[in-house]
């Protein structure tokens, strides 16, 4: 079964269309990146996953319809929002009173635990703790969640780099076992590449990509190429190409990496670039 | 997987209400405290009026009352007040401060929530509102009575005319029947404040208060007012009246009538109404997202 399962998925706003038709599997196990400029979609994928939202088209998640079943389907899926959700009122305790009142997938023992690692004092509330501690603190409570998916909406948003590479590493140290899936959407790309197992690309409300790390490393190459050989590097049928200092840097999809060596210096392109080079610049 | 059983998550969900509005417990605990110090204070007559009262006097005995009904009141409207500004701001400050979000991530649906924020003023201010004027009165009774005996009055001059054990088993039943009563009151703040984006007071009240000045202006005439008066403070007239017809009081006790007042059409209509607004209030919190 998969974690989730879209196929024609629309959602239509007064003025906008925010989803277009999209079609998505994403296995159990994943972690998959939701990529996409301001205004894609991905908000409200994110809200139509978790039943946040009426949709139009099929939607499945953990084999649950989330518009008519959110209350049973968040007992197996977890969600952090940018950084400013938790109630500014509530205690660090009776959070976890709360959490530990509601929530039948809640461990306890083990939310005292992670806070335990952090400054966090327990009597303090939300409102005087910072961005940070505050993302520290829902991490804790949604880490001690035996969950089977865990959505992330720009989780890091707002955090000095510290901050934000501690999470990611809280995450895949303490939290992702392999059969847990996680869907993170963020603008800060490239601190999430080299975690993710999937990539997905939405671009107006459309998926224009949608692969596996493994595939997207295979596929795409960036090359560097020597100024000599760039009339020859075209030849190849590049998707992009840009002016780096000077020098032409060229976009590849599924060319030859034997015969695109002699021409100059290859890479692994960041999913930045490649997406720009899929969906254009700002529009 | 194991669901946790509902009581379990009313119970939490009420009680995360109580952290957010410790006003709905702290607001009748000081107002009754505040109500009970006045009260002591006033003792320094007591022992005079008792006196007159042994003398044969017959206005005192009311008097000797007054004080303990006071502090009934006090605690009485400062519960109706707090529930009141509580239901108008339940629903719409979640959204207004985004915590929406959170709570939508727990396994909580929106009737429950929406439920256990309806109990709030319908069960624990009720609840509240009785335990505090119990402890006042109680309090009130036992100075009372130290400064009769101190005095080198019979106590059970006091205690017959301060008869609060009467008060206190009809006050829980007129505090039932008054929510009951006030339930489609409490049903349209949640609902005004599930929908309103900002100034629910105004949105709840216009729909009644402009009519009501239309209807006076044009006709001299205060029906609608009189309907709404009656609604949010008729609860202990429909309680304590013959027949439970809230239109003759009863002048003794023995004359309350509860399952006159249960059956009261009124009381079902409002009902009605109530579980209408919940319904609809249930039915906005699913669909409305963060202001």
């Amino acid at each position: 079964m998969a974690c989730i399962e879209a196929r024609g998925l629309r959602k239509a706003f007064k003025n906008t269309v925010a989803l277009d038709g999209v079609d998505l599997t994403i296995e159990p196990g994943r972690i998959v990146g939701l990529i996409g400029p301001n205004g894609a979609g991905k908000s409200t994928a994110l809200q139509a996953i978790l039943g946040l939202t009426a949709y139009q088209g099929e939607l499945k998640v953990l084999d649950l319809g989330p518009w008519t079943a959110r209350d049973q389907l968040m007992s197996e899926v977890c969600f952090i929002a940018d950084v400013a959700v938790l109630p500014r009122w509530m205690r660090v305790w009776q959070a976890l009173d709360y959490v530990a009142g509601v929530h039948p997938r809640f461990d306890r023992a083990k939310a005292e635990g992670f806070l335990a690692r952090t400054s966090i004092r327990k009597t303090s509330r939300v409102r005087e703790l910072s961005k940070g501690m505050v993302t520290q603190l829902h991490l804790a409570l949604v880490m001690a969640i035996d969950a089977r998916l865990l959505v992330l909406d720009e989780p890091t948003l707002g955090l000095d780099l510290l901050y934000r590479k501690a999470f990611y590493d809280s995450l895949l140290n303490d939290y992702f076992d392999g059969d847990r899936t996680i869907l993170v959407t963020t603008h800060q790309v490239e601190e999430v590449q080299h975690i993710l197992t999937d990539v997905v690309f939405l671009d107006r409300g459309r998926v224009v990509l949608d692969c596996s790390m493994e595939a997207f490393e295979a596929r795409y190459v960036e090359l560097l190429a020597a100024p000599e050989h760039l009339t020859a590097a075209r030849t190849f049928r590049p998707i992009h190409e840009r002016q780096l200092f000077g020098r032409s840097l060229l976009i590849f999809d599924g060319a030859d990496r034997d015969r695109l060596a002699t021409l100059g210096e290859l890479r692994n392109p960041s999913l930045a670039d490649v997406f720009v080079a899929l969906v254009g610049g700002p529009q | 997987m194991s669901a946790l059983p509902w009581t379990r998550v009313l119970y939490w969900s009420v009680r995360r209400e109580l952290w957010e509005h410790r006003a709905v417990l702290m607001a009748p605990a000081v107002i009754g405290a505040v109500a009970l110090v006045g009260a002591l204070l006033s003792t320094f007559r007591l022992p005079a009026a008792l006196r007159s009262l042994e003398a044969g006097s017959a206005k005192d005995g009311d008097m000797l009352m007054a004080s303990y009904s006071f502090m009934a009141l006090a605690v009485l409207l400062t519960g109706l007040l707090v529930a009141a500004f509580y239901s108008l701001g339940a629903l719409q400050g979640e959204r207004r401060d985004r915590s929406l979000l959170f709570w939508k991530s727990l396994p909580v649906s929106d009737r429950m929530t929406v439920l256990s924020k309806a109990a709030v003023p319908l069960v624990v201010t009720p609840v509240v509102t009785f335990a505090v004027i119990f402890a006042a009165q109680l309090l009130m009774l036992v100075w009372s009575t130290a400064v009769t005996v101190a005095n080198g009055i019979s106590p059970a001059v006091l205690w017959k005319h301060a008869d609060l054990t009467t008060m206190w088993v009809v006050l829980p039943y007129g505090l039932i029947v008054n929510a009951l009563w006030q339930a489609p009151v409490f049903a349209w703040f949640l609902l005004v404040s599930a929908w309103a984006r900002r100034t629910p007071i105004l949105w709840a009240l216009a729909p009644f208060a402009i009519p009501a000045i239309l209807e006076g202006l044009a006709f001299r005439t205060s029906h609608i007012g009189g309907f709404i008066g009656e609604r949010l403070l008729g609860g202990f007239a429909q309680a304590f009246s013959v027949d439970g017809k809230a239109e003759a009081a009863i002048d003794n006790i023995g004359q309350v009538a509860p399952l006159r007042v249960l059956a009261q059409p009124d009381l079902w209509l409002g009902f009605l109404f109530a579980a209408v607004f919940l319904a609809a209030a249930i039915w906005l919190r699913r669909r409305r997202e963060p202001n």
